[in-house]
């Protein structure tokens, strides 16, 4: 990746006015670097579509695996009809809620915690001692713990992205450059302006990281708890699928959680930038 | 112009603990006059940076006073402007937006702010770069942008802490001359740190030589050169005598460091 044709951030040191004009056209080698990735998802298409169409056996079976063009099939149907969107939204809802309240309480205890002495001594510890659990294993406590289902499965979901986000955020606040604050100090700012103007958007590059790895770890709560104790959602309903022998719905299940995971991220990012105009833009090699 | 008399008084500074400690700075005495330009020059590790940032605000001296137009300095304060050696700026401000900063935290109002601070901007040759980021620009374009932020906020003192240390030799030229320009419009009092004894004597009143760790003030040489200087000032027989003198003196300085911790 490191010598990807157009991908330098050339700094601009001329006229301001001069960038404008000067966006570049896709260089041809991009056209055949993208040839070469539709070729390689052709060819991952082509072997599934072998291995299943001939039941390839060698120890790993394919045998009860459906063709494309069955998945293709059975997710035209389960579009089709609206009981599969119930499903989706379900699995939405919970994500966004957990996720919501994971960054709220990450950035809002990391900044604190990476910022005060007090805080860190206070609230840190309890968290370090959490941290090393994997989410999924809180399943059964938190089926006790909360009256729903759809609380205990946000719970969960939102447990999983609070740690990455709030060691991210404890991480950047930790090394923001102490003389960006002795310069805030000596222009005049207090202590809440340096909070203000220094401490959050010194982290925030690290936040967005934490939100991204985060957003990640909350989907593959949120799939694993669905179909541990779900009722709704797409996890259940691809669990449920092997159970009931529609084996061409787990495989679609299993696209859309990729699809919709995905989305997310690449969600966090468009925002993380749009947060962040002061970080070199990366050239994108046509991904 | 009447503020900017800063009175260093028997100033003592160390660091570390116990067997650890290291004495950076002792009964180290200094004074300016109002709209003075003095230069702090020394080998590395002398304390020079040390008596900087105890003026600043952000070092407490274990020993001695410093005052500034009668008040004792205790702690940092837009009234005494830093700018430092490189990597000041806030990333994620533009320029203008760094400029406005200390106004900002003065509370005075958007349109007055971005008034005052594209003036300044104006004045260190940065008038069309408001809107860029500073990763987006040269060092000494950053540097010019670290002064006009500092000078901004009107301060009694300007303290550059080897300001130009991180520049190549052409620009390095180029913001001396510039600094001598802004500085005969503000007139703020001026402590400038450096271990560069042609940019030492090329735009101080004043050049105080410290010596080797503990610092303190070897010999304060006067500079009559005079104003406005232009670069070709360090080829005359005046220049090359004060140079000679202030050379011999710092020689003998570094060959008595000794390694250890700086700050």
């Amino acid at each position: 990746m490191a010598s990807m044709p157009g991908a330098e951030t050339a700094p601009l040191v001329g006229a301001p006015a001069a960038q404008a004009a000067a966006a570049p056209a896709a260089p041809a080698g991009l056209w055949r670097r993208r040839v070469r990735r539709a070729a390689s998802l052709g060819v991952f298409f082509v072997l599934w579509h072998v291995a299943t169409e001939w039941d390839l056996a060698f120890y790993v079976r394919f045998q009860n695996i459906p063709t494309p063009a069955q998945v293709l099939a059975e997710a035209v149907d389960l579009f089709g009809a609206a009981g599969f969107y119930v499903h989706i939204l379900a699995s939405l809802e919970r994500i966004w809620l957990g996720f919501a309240i994971a960054s709220v309480l990450g950035i809002g205890l990391g900044l604190l915690i990476g910022w005060f002495s007090f805080a860190e001594d206070t609230l840190f510890p309890p968290i370090e001692l959490l941290r090393p659990i994997p989410a999924v294993a809180w399943v059964p406590l938190s089926i006790m713990l909360w009256p729903t289902e759809r609380s205990s499965i946000v719970f969960i979901t939102a447990l999983g992205a609070f740690f990455p986000i709030v060691l991210n955020t404890i991480h950047g606040v930790e090394s923001i450059d102490r003389q960006l604050v002795r310069a805030a100090t000596s222009l005049g700012a207090g202590r809440a302006a340096i909070f203000r103007e220094v401490v959050i958007p010194g982290a925030l590059p690290s936040i967005v990281t934490g939100l991204s790895v985060g957003m990640g770890v909350s989907w593959l709560c949120l799939i694993s708890a669905e179909m541990i104790s779900g009722q709704f959602g797409v996890g259940y309903f691809t669990w449920v699928a092997y159970g009931i022998v529609k084996y061409s719905q787990i495989v679609v299940g299993m696209l859309v959680i990729g699809v919709l995971g995905m989305m997310s991220s690449a969600l966090i990012r468009v925002i993380g930038a749009r947060c962040m105009p002061w970080l070199p833009r990366r050239a994108k090699g046509g991904s | 112009m009447s503020t900017g008399r800063i009175e260093i008084n028997d100033l003592g500074i160390a660091y570390g603990a116990n067997s650890r400690r290291v004495e950076a700075v002792r009964q180290f005495t200094l004074m300016t006059t109002p709209g003075e330009f003095v230069a702090l020059l020394g080998p590395s590790g002398c304390g020079k940076t040390t008596v900087l940032n105890a003026v600043a605000g952000f070092v407490q001296p274990d020993a001695g006073t410093i005052v500034l137009d009668g008040e004792p300095v205790r702690g940092p304060g837009a009234d005494r402007g830093m700018v430092f050696q490189q990597h000041s700026l806030f990333p994620w401000k533009t320029v203008l937006a760094n400029v406005e900063f200390g106004l900002k935290m003065r509370g005075i109002k958007k349109s007055l702010r971005t008034s005052q601070a594209r003036g300044y901007l104006d004045l260190v040759g940065l008038a069309g770069f408001e809107d860029a980021y500073p990763a987006e620009l040269s060092g000494g374009m950053q540097q010019r942008v670290g002064i006009a932020r500092t000078l901004v906020n009107r301060p009694r003192v300007m303290l550059m802490d080897e300001p130009f240390g991180a520049l190549d030799a052409q620009t390095r030229l180029n913001m001396q001359e510039l600094l001598l320009n802004v500085w005969r419009e503000v007139r703020t009092t001026v402590i400038f740190v450096t271990h560069d004894i042609d940019e030492a004597l090329f735009l101080s009143d004043r050049v105080a030589v410290m010596t080797a760790r503990p610092g303190e003030i070897r010999d304060v040489v006067a500079v009559k050169l005079t104003r406005p200087r232009a670069a070709e000032v360090i080829t005359t027989a005046e220049f090359m005598a004060l140079k000679a003198r202030v050379l011999a003196q710092v020689r003998e300085e570094s060959a008595r460091v000794a390694p250890g911790p700086r700050r």
